[in-house]
């Protein structure tokens, strides 16, 4: 069975959000749409909306994490739902507990929604073939697999800045093989049109045959960033040195880090983005990212949006399968 | 008991041959082919009309789960599960808790064997203490305690100069030593074979290299120390070619596949159905290819049923977190004989890999129909149709990607050594 129509119901509505391999053009265009409209009420007096009044949300962070959970909460909330934050690693997993136990207990506690990040790929698909029906799951991050809310708050903010897919150049540069995020935003950018997705790096950090996914392979920063729109920067872990992929941080930056001159290579009106947490003077050069073609912290505002669409529309699935709600995802 | 199985198609792999004729047992031997010899007369007459009658398979490699780790399987439930499914000897692997490094749990494992009715069981010691790598076992107290074989199953001997000891230790003792051959480093974090599929799914996975270098490592040292090897489970087209190679300068050694690896690739797991986790790993279509010309060519002498039943717990977590194996032997002969229907090899040579050369390999008496040979048979109707899953598998661990599917070739009768351990129509056996 696909992963995409696993996250589907039988009329092609998002229940579960584990992944945008498998998903169409038309319904990643109703997530960013339906963003748009939740864009403006973190904008407002009062940030909240009633769509998931009575619901609760279950947080479920089997990975520490700060921004993702942050903005997950945040979003969670403006929604007007109760939240609960669990981090799984520090309690149940120690003592012993299996994954299927933990969900079995939230699942007793009622909860309506598990936003899952987990360190093993596969686990978001996992934990929705385990769950009740009227349970959504939605993907915080799965090992190296998928990270689909970071990747639609990508081109969210791609569309916000350059209006249409179809004739951008896009590099992500820096740790492709250990990325969720890029394997994320590979597919979106495909299902999207994007015509010339490139990914750099040195060879450690590329993975094998990643060509399959639709993609250029460049090993110097200078060719992989060439008349860019988009530069997308990754974080680098500093397990990569500690592991033989890399010499040291140091020699990374003198290759592979995004400074002003390099990024001069890029188009001119390129835009540099970084899912975060950005290592300064590692990945990309201070200029940079507090410079004017950074839109890093624009990227933070608007996952609460597009984590509210996504949010809303899949409870909406359940609302209009369980027959407990309108199914809606108006703003108003 | 003298009996008479009449009216089949007798299939003797290694006379070749293929014909419609009746198989005379008696004192737990063949006594005859086609026409009875003077002075026979059945005790017990059954009539096998339109099925094959064949030498009985032979695993290579089984987990039987017993002792230490019974909510997977046991010796009683597999050995007749394998009874069930055509085969006459299983060759259970030493990972049992306790490990299977001294005389003791062998006892143990023959004295439940011996309890057991359906196959035969016989099985291998660890090569090293623990199957830890670093101390030898004591090889000649497990030999005479009945272990056919010494290995160190999948837990790769990390020390070269550890496994170059192990095999001339084993060589001494006049033991064969399956090996598993894959490089520790390379493979460590991995669970899914390095390529497009690996990194479509982000899981970490094993290059072909990693079995490659393993590979040569065996080889090497087992030309240098003279032991008798035998090549467990072998996944690339590279590992072939090396091995013909080996061959060809003089080098003696034996090899298998499993039979996962002749059916399916990688991209069957492609999205994270933990039925298709296997050590090793399963690798593309080029490999499989590759596997598949070596059983027909002979570079690959057997294949494996691998069987390595598993609870449900087993299974139930993100892929590279679940314990990796199939269970097969229900499934064995439905898939092998798919494999001849699609023209991968024909019958003789199926046969030929899956029961005359394991029992080769194992120094067993068996694997044809010549008189004076065990009367360890396996009579199928390969036409029987039925369908895969809980109520139709015998073994205890339904972890089966044929599970829900639609099979076809069912055994309906197996004798061990001229006692009729399973029958179709008589459920009780």
């Amino acid at each position: 069975m696909r992963a995409g129509n696993l996250q589907l119901d039988s009329q092609g509505r998002l229940k579960h959000f584990l992944g945008i391999e498998g998903l169409s053009r038309e319904l990643l265009a109703e997530i960013l749409d339906n963003a748009e409209r939740f864009a403006p009420v973190g904008d407002r007096a009062v940030k909240k909306v009633p769509l998931l009044r009575g619901k609760t949300v279950a947080n479920l962070f089997f990975e520490p994490s700060t921004r993702t959970r942050t903005t997950f909460d945040l979003a969670a909330k403006r929604l007007s739902a109760d939240v609960l934050n669990l981090n799984i690693e520090a309690s149940s997993a120690k003592k012993g507990e299996s994954l299927t136990d933990t969900l079995r207990n939230l699942e007793a506690m009622q909860c309506d929604m598990f936003v899952v990040r987990h360190q093993t790929s596969g686990a978001a698909e996992f934990i929705a073939r385990q769950v009740a029906p009227h349970i959504s799951v939605i993907n915080g991050g799965d090992g190296r697999h998928e990270h689909p809310t970071q990747a639609m708050l990508d081109v969210f903010t791609i569309r916000r800045l350059k209006q249409r897919f179809t004739h951008l150049k896009v590099a992500i540069v820096g740790d492709v093989a250990h990325s969720r995020v890029a394997r994320s935003e590979i597919h979106a950018l495909r299902i999207l049109g994007v015509p010339d997705i490139r990914v750099v790096g040195p060879k450690t950090l590329i993975p094998p045959r990643i060509e399959d996914m639709g993609v250029s392979v460049h090993h110097t920063l200078e060719e992989g960033i060439a008349g860019a729109d988009v530069v997308i920067m990754l974080r680098l872990q500093q397990e990569r040195m500690q592991s033989a992929l890399l010499p040291s941080a140091h020699e990374y930056f003198r290759e592979y880090g995004l400074t002003a001159a390099r990024l001069k290579r890029a188009a001119k009106d390129a835009i540099v983005m970084h899912p975060g947490p950005i290592n300064r003077g590692v990945e990309i050069d201070s200029a940079v990212a507090d410079g004017v073609q950074s839109v890093i912290l624009q990227q933070v505002t608007y996952g609460i949006a597009v984590r509210m669409a996504v949010m809303s529309m899949v409870m909406a699935t359940q609302s209009l399968t369980f027959g407990n709600g309108q199914g809606s995802t108006d703003v108003d | 008991m003298s009996i008479r199985l009449k009216g089949g198609l007798a299939l003797d792999p290694l006379a070749g041959t293929q014909a419609k004729a009746d198989v005379f047992i008696e004192h737990g031997k063949i006594v005859a082919v086609g026409r009875a010899p003077g002075g026979f007369k059945a005790k017990r007459e059954i009539d096998v009309s339109g099925c094959v009658v064949a030498p009985g398979l032979v695993d290579l490699g089984s987990r039987l789960r017993e002792p230490g780790y019974e909510h997977k399987a046991t010796i009683a439930s597999e050995a007749r599960a394998a009874a069930a499914a055509g085969f006459t000897t299983l060759c259970a692997t030493p990972d049992t808790q306790p490990i299977l490094d001294t005389p003791a749990v062998a006892e143990q494992i023959h004295h439940l064997a011996g309890l057991a009715r359906g196959a035969r069981i016989r099985c291998m010691g660890a090569l090293t203490v623990g199957l830890a790598g670093e101390v030898l076992s004591e090889m000649h107290a497990l030999k005479a305690a009945g272990c056919v074989a010494v290995t160190n199953l999948e837990r790769t001997i990390k020390d070269t100069a550890v496994l170059k000891h192990a095999l001339a230790y084993a060589a001494s003792a006049g033991l064969t030593v399956f090996l598993h051959p894959e490089e520790y480093w390379l493979a460590r974090q991995g669970s899914m074979h390095e390529g497009a599929t690996s990194t479509r799914l982000g899981v970490p996975g094993i290059p072909r290299a990693a079995e490659i270098i393993g590979l040569h490592r065996d080889l090497t040292l087992v030309a240098e120390t003279g032991a008798r090897a035998h090549l467990c489970r072998l996944s690339t087209a590279e590992s072939i070619k090396s091995l013909v190679d080996a061959r060809r300068a003089g080098l003696a050694v034996t090899a298998d596949v499993d039979l996962m690896h002749l059916l399916h690739t990688d991209k069957d797991a492609g999205q994270f159905d933990a039925n298709f986790h296997l050590r090793p790993p399963l690798r593309d279509r080029s490999d499989r290819q590759a596997l598949r010309q070596g059983v027909k060519r002979g570079g690959i002498d057997a294949i494996a049923a691998n069987h390595e039943p598993h609870d449900a717990d087993a299974k139930a977590a993100p892929f590279a977190l679940t314990e990796p194996g199939v269970s097969t032997l229900d499934i064995f002969l439905p898939r092998l004989l798919s494999l001849v229907a699609a023209g991968a090899f024909d019958l003789i040579t199926a046969w030929r890999a899956a029961s005359l050369a394991p029992h080769r390999i194992l120094g067993l008496p068996g694997g044809t129909l010549a008189p004076g040979a065990p009367a360890d048979l396996c009579v199928f109707d390969a036409t029987q149709e039925w369908i895969a899953g809980p109520d139709t598998f015998q073994s205890k661990g339904l972890n089966s990607p044929c599970v829900g599917e639609r099979l076809k070739g069912r055994t309906v009768l197996t004798l061990v050594e001229g006692q009729v351990v399973f029958h179709a129509k008589d459920k009780k056996a």
